[in-house]
């Protein structure tokens, strides 16, 4: 099992050079380079060469890579040309913001989207097709559209939860979850939906193999066949759609940061894309796919936890 | 299989006879119109604006009333869809180009470029795509095509992921391999035989993707990149809504409306394509009512039988038609006897055991039957009762020992389970469950207790299924199979097992198998079964030396281990097909 996660580490290195990469290249393709767009209109042609070598633009597209990634590795992650604050002390207090959403789109997405799925693979009539129309809701609604809905009926009208902004939990640890409620199940309804309709094949699968008829036949009562059993077994796919529906929500959070005002790190990536700001991007990046390596390793994790021949080999 | 001789109906009539895919197709074709001809649809300029008439609900003038600015909502969803469009058509385009020859080559080439391509989509679908697109956007000063080109290339490994299973289950068949041996080229085959059968796949794909092309492009216009803002877009239409929510919310409904209607569309018409050209023509069998008739009393029964069955019929349902699978099967069992029931497969040997359990599969039933189990007279429909009689009354083990076995569990913690039913205390159950492994034969059960299924031979698997069984301590055991998927020598050993156990505990054993070895191994009397009606039912020694019935004779005759090197084995000859056997 060590050896498993330790050549999965191993090969999410490649992941993120090639990340990071990608963002470089896709930069210099950029018609006009970052020495331009912090000069704007006005700036000398001599301003811009003296800029250009202070930057390391004069220099081959591999070196300034190179040299990119060296000061990554020692947490340097360049300056922010349009705040002129360094990178990583721009996003470092930012990351809370982020990975608390995400932690809580994966327990809401898990728990209601486990005990969903279960009910719609076992209960046909009213209760299945009520799980049904729930769940089209999250699929063709977009997660800010939600947000706004959620806004309008929990916060504007009903005045149960804050509209917008973000409390630390220093501060009130209750305001703190208060202002997490509602961009949490923005994100979190795609998701529930998804890990849904998965724990619903998957039961369906698990539910016609042999040895559900056997345990049947030793005299087992339902409840420890379906939800011991057959849970169990139906949640080897679950957890490996768990990890693409994890990735996936950090978009939502981009989003859904955006609409709430949150501090988090997907609002500062909207930002830096609105203003050019490439290094800023650049670490917003770096920050999303280590988060996705961090998300790959739990699945690998929780893989291995549930499936024996997975954690003896 | 006479079903084959239906024909069904072409694949757009089926589609075309779906309501939900015919709206869909129906409101996508609106967009479509309404895409290049919306000047002449929404004739009011959507950025025109009236400083009179600002946030009014809908009107004969204003069908969807008017934003912020006074701007008609009606005409700026219009004017926006073609930039929606626009959008899904250039993702969907990239998307499904690049997840087809992917996908494709690397199912039908496999070997190192199928595992270069699995690299890729694996390492794709671990990208954040918001963020690679806040990229693209960053640099290529917010324009819509990069964007979407983007994540077509992101969305191509979904794509490509499921075309290569499915080009891969095509690669195997034999057509395929026909194609190559008669000299065609692999650009030929791909083209000519391996694309036509993947078509469906690829539409079902692109017309998903679409629904999430939709859903980004949306959203990118929603964060006020890709489209300058004045000009008319879904997304931007939702951002105006989120401005004015505190006194004007309905400006959420037309712009959140239309974008799920849209990606709804889109998705049903995926969901519909995939089933229907999945769909089997059966519909799914409906459970009917029938009332198994009391055929049976205790008092008229022989002395000493434990178990009877009596007009057991089973039929399976579709729609108006019914076959009748199993029809008036009757035999009595005595404690400590062992019955055979043997036949060909599909006579209904399996389906007469499992009748007792009330495990019947989805979609069969038992229309008529009674047992008598200890003296209770039980109606073969009441699937409650029997669900109580199972473990501790009727217990059974599987053809496939491995399969019957939860591989999540270990052996020990199956056993105990089953145990704890009874009300043992835990020092109890796990001195049990040794003793049950013992019981069985198994060498080092303490060992084997903590081993998980995928850990022991089959044969293992065996005993402790059978010791599963016995944890119950039933009256009855049902064998289906026991030994068929072991090989020979576990094969003896296996019965052995059984055989000393059903006279030990003075079971009654009901042995179901295709082995007339078997039958003469362990059973004291056996049945044959054709086509779910009982030919002969005999003891095993009058069987064997009188067999009345000629398909018996035949079946005897049949036999392998009775085989004489060089000669011709006998089959069953066709024409005792008719099971009334005045044809032999």
């Amino acid at each position: 099992m060590l050896k498993i996660l330790f050549h999965r580490l191993l090969m999410s290195v490649p992941l993120v050079v090639v990340v990071t990469l990608l963002t470089f290249v896709l930069n210099s393709l950029a018609p006009g380079d970052m020495a331009m767009t912090i000069l704007g209109a006005d700036g000398t042609r001599e301003q811009y060469e003296a800029l250009r070598i202070e930057l390391g633009l004069d220099k081959p597209l591999m070196l300034q890579y190179l040299s990119w990634l060296g000061q990554a590795l020692q947490g340097d992650l360049g300056v922010s040309h349009f705040t002129k604050e360094s990178v990583s002390s721009l996003l470092n207090p930012r990351l809370g913001v982020s990975v608390f959403i995400m932690v809580g789109v994966l327990v809401v997405c898990l728990s209601l989207g486990l005990v969903l799925g279960v009910a719609s693979a076992l209960k046909g009539g009213w209760v299945g097709r009520a799980i049904d129309a729930f769940s089209l809701v999250g699929l063709i609604f977009p997660s800010f559209w939600l947000a706004l809905v959620l806004i309008s009926v929990f916060a504007v009208t009903l005045r149960w939860l804050p509209a917008t902004g973000y409390v630390f939990f220093s501060e009130s640890p209750k305001d703190w979850a208060l202002s997490l409620v509602l961009p949490i199940f923005s994100v979190a309804m795609y998701s529930i939906t998804s890990i849904a309709k998965q724990t619903r094949d998957a039961m369906n699968d698990v539910m016609g193999r042999d040895f559900i008829r056997a345990l049947r036949a030793c005299g087992l009562p339902e409840r420890s066949v379906i939800w011991k059993h057959a849970l169990r077994n139906a949640a080897l796919p679950v957890v490996t759609v768990l990890g693409l529906v994890m990735i996936g929500a950090i978009s939502g959070t981009v989003f859904v940061e955006r609409v709430f005002v949150l501090p988090g790190m997907g609002s500062l990536a909207v930002s830096a894309a609105l203003n050019k700001d490439i290094l800023l991007l650049q670490g917003v990046t770096l920050y999303f796919t280590l988060m996705t390596v961090a998300i790959n390793l739990m699945v690998d994790l929780s893989y291995g936890w549930l499936n024996p021949k997975v954690r003896l080999s | 299989m006479s079903a084959l001789a239906y024909n069904p109906p072409s694949f757009i009539r089926r589609l075309l006879g779906r309501p939900l895919a015919v709206l869909a197709l129906l409101w996508l074709l609106l967009l479509f119109v309404l895409s290049v001809s919306a000047p002449l649809c929404a004739p009011i300029d959507p950025l025109e604006q009236d400083l009179l008439a600002l946030k009014q609900l809908p009107s004969a003038e204003h069908w969807l009333g008017t934003d912020a600015l006074g701007r008609d909502v009606f005409s700026r969803m219009v004017h926006g869809v073609s930039i929606t469009i626009a959008g899904v058509i250039e993702a969907v385009v990239v998307a499904s180009l690049l997840g087809l020859s992917l996908g494709v080559s690397a199912g039908y080439f496999g070997g190192m470029w199928d595992r270069c391509v699995q690299q890729y989509v694996s390492l794709v679908q671990s990208l954040p795509t918001m963020l690679i697109m806040l990229a693209v956007l960053a640099v290529f000063g917010q324009a819509m095509l990069p964007a979407m080109v983007t994540l077509g290339v992101m969305g191509s490994a979904g794509v490509s992921r499921v075309l290569r299973s499915v080009t891969l289950a095509v690669r195997e068949e034999l057509y395929i391999a026909a194609a190559r041996i008669s000299g065609l080229s692999d650009a030929q085959i791909i083209v000519r035989h391996v694309l036509p059968r993947i078509a469906g796949p690829v539409i079902v794909q692109m017309s998903l993707f679409a629904a999430i092309a939709v859903i980004v492009q949306t959203g990118i216009s929603f964060l006020g990149l890709g489209v300058a803002p004045p000009a008319p877009t879904w997304g931007s239409m939702i951002f105006e809504a989120s401005a004015s929510l505190n006194d004007f919310p309905w400006l959420l409904v037309p712009s959140g409306g239309v974008v799920a209607l849209t990606v709804l569309s889109f998705g049903l018409l995926g969901d519909s394509l995939r089933d229907t050209s999945t769909e089997s023509w059966s519909r799914p069998a409906v459970r009917q009512g029938v009332k198994a008739r009391l055929a049976v009393k205790p008092q008229d029964l022989p002395e000493g039988v434990l178990l009877s069955m009596r007009d057991v019929s089973i039929v399976t349902s579709s729609g108006q038609t019914q076959r009748t699978l199993v029809k008036g099967v009757n035999f009595d069992l005595k404690q400590g006897e062992t019955l055979g029931i043997v036949g060909e497969s599909g006579s209904g040997k399996t389906l007469t055991s499992l009748s007792l359990m009330g495990l019947l599969p989805p979609g069969v039933h038992v229309s008529a039957g009674t047992a008598v189990i200890q003296g209770e007279v039980i109606d073969l429909s009441n699937e409650k009762r029997l669900t109580q009689l199972r473990g501790a009354t009727v217990g059974m083990i599987f053809q496939e020992p491995m399969a019957a076995l939860d591989p999540c569990f270990t052996i020990g913690h199956q056993l105990a389970e089953v145990i704890r039913l009874h009300g043992l205390r835990a020092a109890q159950v796990q001195a049990k469950v040794i003793e049950l492994l013992e019981q069985v034969k198994i060498p080092n059960p303490q060992d084997v207790a903590q081993r998980y299924p995928h850990q022991i031979s089959g044969g293992m698997a065996q005993r402790v299924g059978i010791a599963r069984a016995l944890a119950s301590e039933p009256k009855i055991l049902l064998a289906d199979e026991p030994t068929t998927a072991l090989d020979v020598t576990v094969q003896a050993e296996i019965l052995a097992l059984l055989r000393s156990l059903s006279q030990s505990r003075q079971m009654a054993v009901v042995l179901v198998t295709h082995d007339w070895g078997v039958v003469a191994d362990i059973c004291d009397r056996a049945m044959v079964l054709r086509h779910g009606q009982v030919l002969e039912s005999a003891t095993v020694v009058d069987l064997f030396h009188r067999p009345q019935h000629p398909y018996t004779q035949a079946l005897l005759a049949a036999n392998p281990h009775s085989a004489q090197p060089g000669e011709v084995l006998p089959t069953v000859d066709d024409k005792l097909m008719d099971i009334t056997g005045a044809a032999a």
